[in-house]
């Protein structure tokens, strides 16, 4: 087993060329072309059949068309909220499992955390309809304790919509917390209480700016898997649920026009790709470490 | 507070209040459906009418249809698996190959493809579909102008759904793969090629066996993330649904406990399945 020189070179360039094959292959023909062929259709007109020529009309439209640009200004703005009210609710346990329960309690709290990530995002949404519709179980609950005289319709509110991207996400939320709060040393909160801070400077001046990379990492992703959510929006909102992707859906599967499709995909996809790149920006971090450490 | 500070008596009840009602949160969905599918009534809402196994076993003739008698569930929840099959194999092969040209070489613009290897877990999983069925559709266009060639293959259907799965799955493989690469002690590799072991024999019989946890780490989750996922799939579907665009369809027309039934399944399962990782991890770790 005696290589010559020239021999290794050659050899260790060819399992290179080998093993870039399939990564260049996925990218390329995944994700790039794909892209390139999406901008394409968003930045032409059907100006006769089989005829095309550039334009900007499907961003005029979006532009003209009241209908449409309030949809995907709500989206975003409920995106955003659901993104904070997953933060609330994600951050005390985060809080609770690396600071206050101990060893088999915290991993346990932990566990049950993922649990709702491992059934599919259908099953979540059913429980919530059997829950919430009028004919459901908290319905019925209010009825039964005198709170409402009717059972009231609980599906179909923009609460509901919330309640749903917020249960969907928790896990998103908790986990990037869970590490950076797990890094903070307990000696300085130790420190910052004999030195007579109140709760809340601890948690401002302390323990915040540690979680940080965690917070923006865990909001990122939040935001991002509630844009771009259509099931929990389109199952729980239901007619009133107005979510971009169902335009895109719309346009795309429904009405086959594809152009329209294409110029409200890239719209969706640069509200995503700015919120993530301001988020970067805020928190000083580096795109490649938020993504390993989500 | 931290648990070794001293928490007033209003702080410890607060904690335990807002953890109760976090789990409640929590399970009171998924104990709802699972509730339901015993329920003896038509409809998956109270009141409870009794316990019934119709929804499991019922057939045409006792007038319900249960999960284990209606052809269009079972199918689903086969291609379900079929296509998280594959989508396993790929990403895995390529989680693989990927870990090691980043993890063992250098060559130029690394940098640039280690970003764009993470670019499929930033865009949202509705666009990787639209985009790759208009690519598809235009590959298989200009197939046909050029050379006659009808490739089915590239219209909505299966195939297209396992490649718009793996263009993501295959970015979460790929760093769970590498994250265990990367704490590998090249010093075994290189003490058994000092000992006469060819390239080959070492990959097999060192690197890969370390490997092997994250391996099957890794293709438990491409498995579960392809069983679950939603909106890359609906947008590359054909004529064949996998199981949660099936039920999604079944659920606006209007919910059936046979719809509880299989979702009850699925929790079954996929319990099952997360157990024997945290075991098989636990008996790693020790």
């Amino acid at each position: 087993m005696v290589h010559t020189m020239a021999e290794r070179v050659w050899q260790r360039r060819l399992i290179l060329a080998l093993l870039l094959a399939p990564a260049l292959l996925w990218l390329f023909a995944l994700i790039l072309l794909p892209h390139v062929q999406l901008a394409v259709l968003a930045l032409r007109e059907r100006v006769a059949p089989h005829v095309f020529q550039p334009s900007l009309a499907q961003f005029k439209t979006f532009f003209a068309e009241p209908l449409y640009w309030e949809v995907f200004v709500r989206t975003a703005f409920m995106s955003i909220v659901a993104t904070a009210l997953t933060l609330l609710v994600a951050f005390p346990i985060a809080w609770v499992i690396t600071k206050v329960a101990r060893g088999r309690a915290s991993a346990m709290l932990f566990m049950v955390c993922l649990i709702p990530f491992w059934v599919s995002e259908t099953v979540r949404a059913l429980g919530w309809l059997i829950l919430l519709r009028e004919s459901g179980v908290l319905p019925a609950i209010l009825v039964k304790l005198g709170l409402a005289a009717v059972p009231p319709e609980l599906l179909y509110h923009d609460a509901t919509i919330l309640v749903g991207l917020v249960y969907t996400s928790l896990l998103f939320m908790v986990t990037p917390l869970v590490s950076s709060l797990e890094s903070l040393d307990n000696s300085l909160i130790e420190a910052a209480y004999d030195l007579g801070a109140s709760g809340f400077a601890t948690l401002r001046k302390i323990v915040i700016p540690h979680a940080a990379p965690g917070i923006t990492a865990g909001c990122i992703v939040v935001f991002m898997l509630s844009l771009g959510n259509y099931l929990t929006p389109n199952l729980l909102g239901g007619k009133n649920s107005q979510w971009f992707t169902e335009l895109i859906y719309t346009q795309f599967i429904v009405r086959f026009n594809w152009e329209q499709g294409a110029a409200f995909g890239f719209l969706l996809l640069g509200l995503s790709t700015a919120i993530v790149a301001v988020g970067l920006r805020l928190s000083g971090q580096r795109f490649v470490d938020v993504m390993r450490r989500s | 507070m931290i648990a070794s500070l001293p928490r007033p008596a209003w702080l410890r009840t607060a904690t335990v209040l807002y953890v109760a009602a976090f789990l409640i949160f929590l399970f009171v969905p998924l104990v709802v459906v699972g509730v339901f599918a015993f329920n003896n009534a038509n409809y998956p809402a109270p009141p409870w009418h009794g316990f019934t196994l119709d929804w499991f076993t019922g057939s045409a003739a006792t007038g319900r249809v249960g999960l284990f008698h209606d052809p269009d569930l079972l199918g689903s929840i086969w291609t379900s698996v079929t296509v998280a099959f594959w989508v396993t194999i790929l990403s895995v092969t390529v989680g693989t190959a990927n870990s090691f040209l980043m993890e063992r070489h250098q060559f130029p613009g690394k940098q640039a493809l280690s970003v764009l290897m993470l670019v499929p877990l930033v865009i949202p999983g509705v666009i990787l579909g639209i985009s790759i069925l208009s690519f598809s559709s235009r590959v298989a266009e200009l197939a046909d102008d050029l050379f006659g060639l009808d490739l089915d293959f590239l219209r909505p259907g299966l195939p297209l759904v396992v490649l718009g799965q793996f263009s993501y799955i295959a970015t979460i493989a790929t760093l769970m793969i590498s994250a265990r690469l990367k704490r590998f002690d090249t010093t075994l590799e290189e003490a058994a090629l000092n000992l006469g072991a060819s390239q080959f024999a070492v990959l097999r019989t060192i690197t890969l066996p370390y490997l092997r946890p994250a391996l099957i780490g890794s293709a438990a989750i491409s498995f579960i993330m392809s069983f679950e996922n939603f909106n890359t799939t609906l947008m590359l579907v054909g004529s064949d649904s996998p199981l949660t665009v099936m039920m999604y369809g079944r659920m606006r027309e209007g919910a059936s406990p046979v719809l509880n039934a299989v979702s009850l399944f699925l929790m079954l399962a996929s319990a099952g399945l997360a157990l024997t990782l945290m075991r098989g991890s636990a008996a790693q770790n020790k």
